[in-house]
Parts: structure tokens; C-alpha cells; sequence
């Protein structure tokens, strides 16, 4: 009964998101009051009616109903219950159910906190989220169904796949999606911009923070899978440039880009196109990412069961969306005013070179994710793409970024002078040179690209601590919480660079033969072997090595690797065990057992590696001290009719 | 010409790329190499540069031939079945290291551990030009007279191994 009640309110969902996407509409673009006070209730009625069919989805995951094809394919009885709750997105139609219930959930936030917006932009905006919405519940009942039956029932579910079951596999895609989907509604925004022919200061304010927010979900599910790949997959790497990380990766590039253009738009009311045209990017490229992790057309590591009809229709719901925002956006794009002036040397300047920056690397990792599929469409073979041509192409176009982001918060809007930049950050050149030149020294050996990086990285960290004197000292009151937020997220990235840059060059890893009393010492630690025994978990059998980790003939504590052989798998799972700690992670895992007692043993010492991951989290911390600014929540009723009507005259 | 109507075009000629790329599979062309004799060449070793390795040295044997890379994400996922399959003895494993570079190549296999009899080394990938190989890992199944008789593209699963490559060894062998 529960999955038919699910899948009632799913078909009852996407006639709801019809409504809600075509009736404020036509009532915004008419000027009709009660076709535009449809908008809110009929996101509240999607939303609850997505919630009920997934919690449907999850109680019978709960209860182990095997009568459901995509339970019995993706869960078992021996599951431990959290694996068989996060089971539920553990595969295709699951994970796109929770892509709908988020963008409902999103479209309800935007309901429920957007009092102080006038009721015809927050009409516009829930009604292209709810076009989005009809075309992906579209999608989900015709060709991905989660209640389809299976009969006769199943007696034993098959379980998830083991690399699966996981903690991180638990928060990373809620994550991730949180991110992806949220991006939909910089989209709304936008369109609902341009629908309404006002593009302002008005409207960069009110998507501002969602932007951001969808951008620190994104930020936070990026690197929570990639700290995933990390201690699970026993690979020691932290990023493959695989298909489907560059998927996730791409719309944070343009993200990223849209929330610095987002800023000139607001205080400026510059780059009107180009900020409506990564809104409409971002978006796409999420989509686009949808598309190419479930239609089969790229090989991953992280492919969906894949069926071609699937590919077809995402591919139609893709060109639809984009096609149709892009064809708006060419109509009402000439139209629009090109906002305040600026000299080649100022804050716009500055960002607009981020932004071309950040575009640019988007597109190198677009043509290399899509290069093979591309030769391949034009009959000119087959080929694959590898990290090489990534790491040569991105790193370039990363560095110029890393220079201009200590330079950019101190320019002055429109116009700023050369000599008042240099005069207040050369203290921060020469703390990165000496850094360049020392720091590397210190760690080990000197390399001219780890100092490099290292340098970059002092430059940006001492940038922030000078225009925080500075700007402290002024006397011009606390700053906002916008610019710590900045700060804080730049920080993050300098930290990031630090992490990449340690890791990359100083890491050492070992592959011994051990017999249990032998030792083995990498980067000062030294790891003896005290032996392996079998042990039993709730659904696999495993070899648990134990290993006393000591630094300097002190004992730190007792590691357990493992390796783990699921009951309903073949493949064995390699378990890493890993001491963390601020400045180095070491890292030992169980290869194959050799003769007698003996095991292969891989360890790793990597210094700074969860910098990676820190700086991410101060990223996202930065933002979330951004989107809590207060100016967001202001009033904007009264203030828009002014600012929209001088925009449209211009 | 409106020049707003740039990125339209763009996500248009995008669209059709993707919509001929659907039509295709990565993982299943037809190979017009199974049941032709497996091309000649001669590469050096990655252990040894000093010798050679050519597919006439296999003749008479059955023996699988593995494209693998450093590089390759993929091939990690397939390394610990080939390492357990090598194990029986059933068949010579030659595995081509296809475009990497020589020290990358053997600290994998240090590391990973060795199924191959012999590792050639295909630094500019002009082997894999002339087997067809577009994507890392791939594996052919050769039989005694030189012919190549099954071809997987992408890692071999344990599925694979079971139900394709061990009952056409047998079948070979006989």
C-alpha cells in the first residue's frame, strides 16, 4: 500500500508543479492578483506531496518491502539501518527523487522567506521552479520510477554496492544535490528578471543570498566527496578529474563566478548580461552534469545502471530549460542598460577578470570531460582524457586568480590607483617572497612549484591581515559581516593551496612486505606490525591488521586497517585507518596477504592534506558569514518600484 | 547579427553533440578486430628497456592482453581481479602500459602488485592506435594462432571473467 500511496503522490505532484509553473506566470506577465497568489500555495502543496512520496520511498526501504524493484536491487536485511536509509539515493531513481524533493524544498524556502519581495517577482521565480519541477517529475514517473513492483517479490534484497555503504555516502549527495538543485534558483531569479524586463541592482540583491547558499552546499558536497574518495576508496588521491567530479565541479566554477558578478551587479549595476548569463550557466551546467553521470554517454567510475531512454529525455529536458532561458535571454538582453563605468584599473575590472578566469577553467574542464564524446560524435575515434591534460591545463589558469585575489577587495569601485594598491600591499609581496624562498627550505626540499604555490598562498593570507589592520584602523565602524565573510572564504582558499601544494610534493608513501613485529617509518612515523585477525561485521567478514604508530620513540596510538569481504559481494573493500592531525595525516592500508603472517603494506605520510578540506570549510564558513548579512533581510517592497522603474527608462 | 544570441548557438552545436553521443556507446563498439590475427609491433619492456616484447613471442599460446595506464581510475578497480585471476596460472597476462611514463608504470605495479608475465611498454601509444584502444583499461583474449577472439573494453568484472574470458580459455585450450 505505502509504495502506491507514493507513487499517487508523486503523479499528484507534477500536476500541482504544472499549475504552479504556468498559472503565476500568465498571472505576473497579466498583472492578476489571484492568479499571482496561486504561486505560494501551490509550492507548499508540491513540496508536502514530493516529502510524502519520499518518505514512502524510506519507510519501505525501513521495513525491507522487497516487492519494490529498486529496494530489492539496492538493499538487503543484513544492511545496517542507516546504509538502508541512505539506500534510498543510493542509486538512480532514488537519488533523482531526492533531486526533485530538494528543488521542491528549495522553492518552498523561497516561498516562506521572500515576505519582504514584491508578490510578482516571487510569483515569476516560484513559477519557473516549478516548470523545472513538472519536466524532472516528468522524468522520474516515465522513465525512472523508485515504486515500480517487482513480482513476485524478492526473498533477499541485493544489497549496496559496498564502496557505498559509508558515512560519507550518507551526507555527501544530500549535499551535493542541496547545491546542484540550488542553483535553480539563481536560475529562477534570473529568468524571472528577465520575464519581467527588470534586471537591477534589486534583483542582484534578492538572489545574492541564495546564490551563495546553494554555493556553500555545493562547496561543502564537493569536497566532502572528494574527503570520501579519499579515506575510502584507498587510493591516497583526493581528486581523479573524473567524469562525474567534473560534473559537480564545472557549475562551482561558474558559481563561484556568479556570486563575485552578483556583487558588481548589486553595488554597481555593471555586467547586468553577463551575471544573468552565469545564473543561466550555473544552472545548465548542473543539469548538464545530471545529464552525463545517468545517460552512459562518459565512463565513471561513479556510473549509474544506465538506459538510453534516460539519456534522451534529460538531454530533450536540457534543451528545453537552457534552450528556451538562452533564446530570453537573447530578446531581452539588447535591451538592457550597461550600468556604471569603470576605468581599466578598478574593482569591476578586477572582477571581471576573476570572472573570465574562472569561465575559462570551467570551459578547459568542459572540453576535456566532453572531448572524448565529442571525437567520438564526429567519427574520429575513441579516446579518454586523464588527468595530465587536466593538472596542465588548469593549474595555468589558476595562478593569475590567486595574484588578483589579494588585489581585489582593496581596488576601489570605478576607478582605484596603482600606487595607493601597491603602497598598502607591498608588506604582502615581501612576506611572500620570504615564504617562497623559506618555507620550502623548512619543509624538506625546495621545488620552484611547491614554492611557488606556498608563496601565493602567504600573499593571500598576508593580504587579509593587512587590509584587516587597515581597515579597522580607519575608523569606519566594524565592517560588515559581507567582507569578514570575503576574508574568511579567501582565507579558505589560500589554505586550500597550501594543502594541495604540501601534499603534492612532500607526501611519501611506502609499499613494504611486513611479518607481524617488523617496522616501517615514513615521514617520522613509524608503523610496527603487531599482526592481522578475522573479524566479523554486521554484513562482511574482514582481516583487521593492527598497527602501533610511534614518532620519536613515542607510542601514539593503535591503528586498524581493513579488509573487507562483503557477503554479497566479490570484490574486496580495502578499509584505510587514518591518524589525522592538523599539519600531516598518515595512513596505512592492507594490500594482499603473502606467505605465513606476512601482508603487503601500503603507508602514506601526507602533510597538510586535510588543509584540502579545511580550506573548503572555511569557503563555505565565509559564505555562510556572507548570506547571514543583514541587508538582505531588509525591506526591499518600497525600495524596488524606484530603482526598477529608473532601470527600465535607461 | 545579435551577438546575445552567442551562447544559444554554442548550447545548440553543444545539444547536437551530445544527442549524436547518446546514440553511441562508450563501452560497446563493435570491434572490427575479433577474429583478424592481432597487429604485429615491438615495443621495449617497462622493466627491462632493453628487450622487446612483440606478439609472434606469444605464438602458439593463448594469452590475455591488457591495456593498462598509471593514470587510468578505472584500472585500479580491475587491478585486484586480474591479481587474484593471475594467481591460477590459467593464462599468461601481457599487460601493455599504454601512455604513461616508465617510473609511474612500475611504482604502480610495485604497489598494486604484478599479475602480467610481461609488461610492454607503449610510451606514445602508438600500439593502442592500432588495436582500436580508446579508453583505458581494455583487454583482448588471443588465441594460439595469433587471433584475437574476445575483446572487453572497460574493467573486467568478476562477471566477465566467469562467464566470458575463463570459458573461451578452456574452450581454446582444448
Amino acid at each position: 500500500m505505502t509504495p502506491e500511496l507514493g507513487h499517487f503522490a508523486l503523479i499528484l505532484s507534477l500536476w500541482v508543479a504544472l499549475a504552479q509553473g504556468v498559472l503565476p506566470l500568465v498571472g505576473a506577465q497579466r498583472n492578476q492578483p489571484q492568479w499571482i497568489a496561486i504561486a505560494r500555495p501551490a509550492t507548499t502543496a508540491s513540496f508536502l506531496l514530493v516529502a510524502i512520496a519520499f518518505a514512502c520511498l524510506t519507510w519501505s526501504f525501513y521495513i525491507n518491502d522487497f516487492s519494490i524493484a529498486y529496494v530489492a536491487a539496492h538493499s538487503n536485511t543484513q544492511l545496517p539501518t542507516m546504509y538502508r536509509i541512505s539506500a534510498v539515493w543510493g542509486g538512480h531513481e532514488g537519488s533523482l527523487l531526492l533531486w526533485v524533493l530538494m528543488l521542491a524544498g528549495w522553492a518552498q524556502a523561497v516561498a516562506l522567506f521572500s515576505r519582504q519581495l514584491p508578490d510578482a517577482m516571487v510569483a515569476r521565480v516560484l513559477g519557473v521552479l516549478g516548470l523545472v519541477m513538472f519536466g524532472l517529475l516528468a522524468f522520474v514517473l516515465l522513465t525512472s520510477n523508485p515504486f515500480e513492483r517487482l513480482l513476485p517479490a524478492a526473498e533477499e534484497g541485493r544489497s549496496l554496492n559496498p564502496l557505498l555503504q559509508d558515512p560519507g555516502l550518507v551526507y555527501h549527495p544530500p549535499m551535493l544535490y542541496m547545491g546542484y538543485v540550488g542553483m535553480s534558483v539563481a536560475f529562477a531569479f534570473a529568468i524571472a528578471a528577465l520575464l519581467a524586463g527588470q534586471l537591477d541592482a534589486a534583483w542582484a540583491r534578492w538572489s545574492r543570498p541564495w546564490t551563495t547558499v546553494a554555493w556553500i552546499f555545493l562547496t561543502l558536497g564537493i569536497a566532502l566527496g572528494s574527503w570520501w574518495a579519499y579515506y575510502e576508496l584507498g587510493w591516497g588521491g583526493w581528486w581523479f578529474w573524473d567524469p562525474v567530479e567534473n560534473a559537480s565541479f564545472m557549475p562551482w566554477l561558474v558559481a563561484t563566478a556568479l556570486i563575485h558578478s552578483l556583487a558588481v551587479t548589486e553595488k554597481r549595476g555593471s555586467f547586468k548580461n553577463w551575471t544573468v548569463l552565469l545564473a543561466i550557466a550555473a544552472f545548465s551546467l548542473s543539469l548538464l552534469g545530471t545529464f552525463l553521470v545517468r545517460s552512459g554517454v562518459l565512463t565513471s567510475v561513479h556510473a549509474f545502471a544506465t538506459d538510453p531512454r534516460r539519456g534522451i529525455f534529460i538531454l530533450i529536458l536540457l534543451a528545453i530549460v537552457v534552450g528556451s532561458s538562452l533564446l530570453l535571454f537573447a530578446l531581452r538582453a539588447p535591451k538592457v542598460s550597461l550600468g556604471g563605468r569603470f576605468s581599466l584599473l578598478s574593482r569591476e575590472t578586477l572582477l571581471l577578470v576573476n570572472n573570465v578566469l574562472l569561465v575559462v577553467a570551467c570551459g578547459a574542464v568542459l572540453l576535456g570531460t566532453l572531448y572524448p564524446l565529442i571525437i567520438d560524435a564526429l567519427g574520429l575515434g575513441k579516446l579518454s582524457v586523464g588527468p595530465p591534460y587536466f593538472n596542465a591545463v588548469f593549474v595555468p589558469i589558476m595562478l593569475p586568480l590567486l595574484v588578483l585575489v589579494a588585489a581585489g577587495p582593496i581596488a576601489r569601485w570605478k576607478q582605484a590607483e596603482l600606487g595607493d594598491i601597491v603602497r598598502r600591499l607591498w608588506p604582502a609581496a615581501v612576506v611572500a617572497l620570504l615564504a617562497g624562498i623559506a618555507l620550502p627550505m623548512l619543509a624538506g626540499e625546495w621545488h620552484g612549484y611547491v614554492a611557488l604555490a606556498l608563496a601565493l598562498a602567504a600573499w593571500i593570507i598576508a593580504a587579509i591581515v593587512l587590509q584587516t589592520i587597515q581597515r579597522l584602523k580607519a575608523g569606519t565602524g566594524n565592517p560588515p559581516p559581507s567582507w569578514w565573510g570575503m576574508q574568511i572564504a579567501h582565507f579558505g582558499l589560500a589554505a586550500f593551496v597550501i594543502g594541495v601544494a604540501m601534499v603534492g610534493s612532500y607526501e611519501e608513501e611506502r609499499d613494504v612486505r611486513m611479518s607481524p613485529g617488523e617496522t616501517v617509518t615514513v615521514g617520522g612515523h613509524t608503523f610496527k606490525f603487531l599482526g592481522v585477525e578475522d573479524v566479523r561485521g554486521p554484513n562482511y567478514t574482514a582481516a583487521r591488521g593492527s598497527f602501533e604508530l610511534s614518532k620519536d620513540g613515542k607510542m601514539l596510538r593503535i591503528l586498524h586497517p581493513e579488509k573487507r569481504n562483503y557477503d554479497s559481494s566479490a570484490m574486496p573493500m580495502t578499509e584505510a585507518a587514518i591518524d589525522a592531525g592538523l599539519t600531516r595525516d598518515v595512513y596505512v592500508s592492507l594490500g594482499e596477504p603473502l606467505e605465513g603472517a606476512a601482508w603487503a603494506v601500503r603507508v602514506y605520510f601526507k602533510p597538510f592534506v586535510d588543509w584540502i578540506w579545511g580550506g573548503c570549510l572555511l569557503m563555505s564558513l565565509g559564505g555562510l558569514v556572507a548570506a547571514a548579512d543583514r541587508r538582505y533581510r531588509l525591506k526591499a517592497r518600497t525600495a524596488t518600484k524606484t530603482v526598477a522603474t529608473g532601470a527600465m527608462a535607461a | 547579427m545579435n551577438k546575445f544570441l552567442l551562447p544559444l548557438g554554442i548550447f545548440i552545436v553543444l545539444v547536437a553533440l551530445l544527442a549524436v553521443g547518446l546514440n553511441l556507446n562508450p563501452r560497446e563498439v563493435p570491434s572490427p578486430l575479433i577474429g583478424k590475427p592481432a597487429p604485429a609491433f615491438t615495443v621495449p619492456q617497462l622493466h627491462s628497456p632493453e628487450k622487446t616484447f612483440s606478439p609472434q613471442d606469444m605464438l602458439g599460446k593463448v594469452w590475455l592482453f591488457n591495456v593498462w595506464a598509471s593514470w587510468c581510475v578505472s584500472c585500479r578497480e580491475e587491478h585486484p581481479i586480474l591479481v587474484e585471476f593471475a594467481r591460477t596460472g590459467m593464462v599468461p597476462i601481457v599487460g601493455l602500459d599504454y601512455k604513461d611514463k616508465r617510473e609511474d608504470g612500475q611504482r604502480w605495479l610495485a604497489r598494486f602488485g604484478n599479475p602480467y608475465s610481461i609488461v610492454p611498454f607503449d610510451a606514445d601509444g602508438r600500439v593502442g592506435i592500432d588495436y582500436g584502444v580508446y579508453g583505458v583499461p581494455e583487454t583482448y583474449l588471443i588465441d594460439k594462432a595469433g587471433v584475437i577472439r574476445f575483446k572487453q573494453i572497460g574493467p573486467i568484472t568478476p562477471e566477465v571473467l566467469e562467464k566470458k574470458i575463463i570459458p573461451l580459455v578452456q574452450e581454446l585450450n582444448k
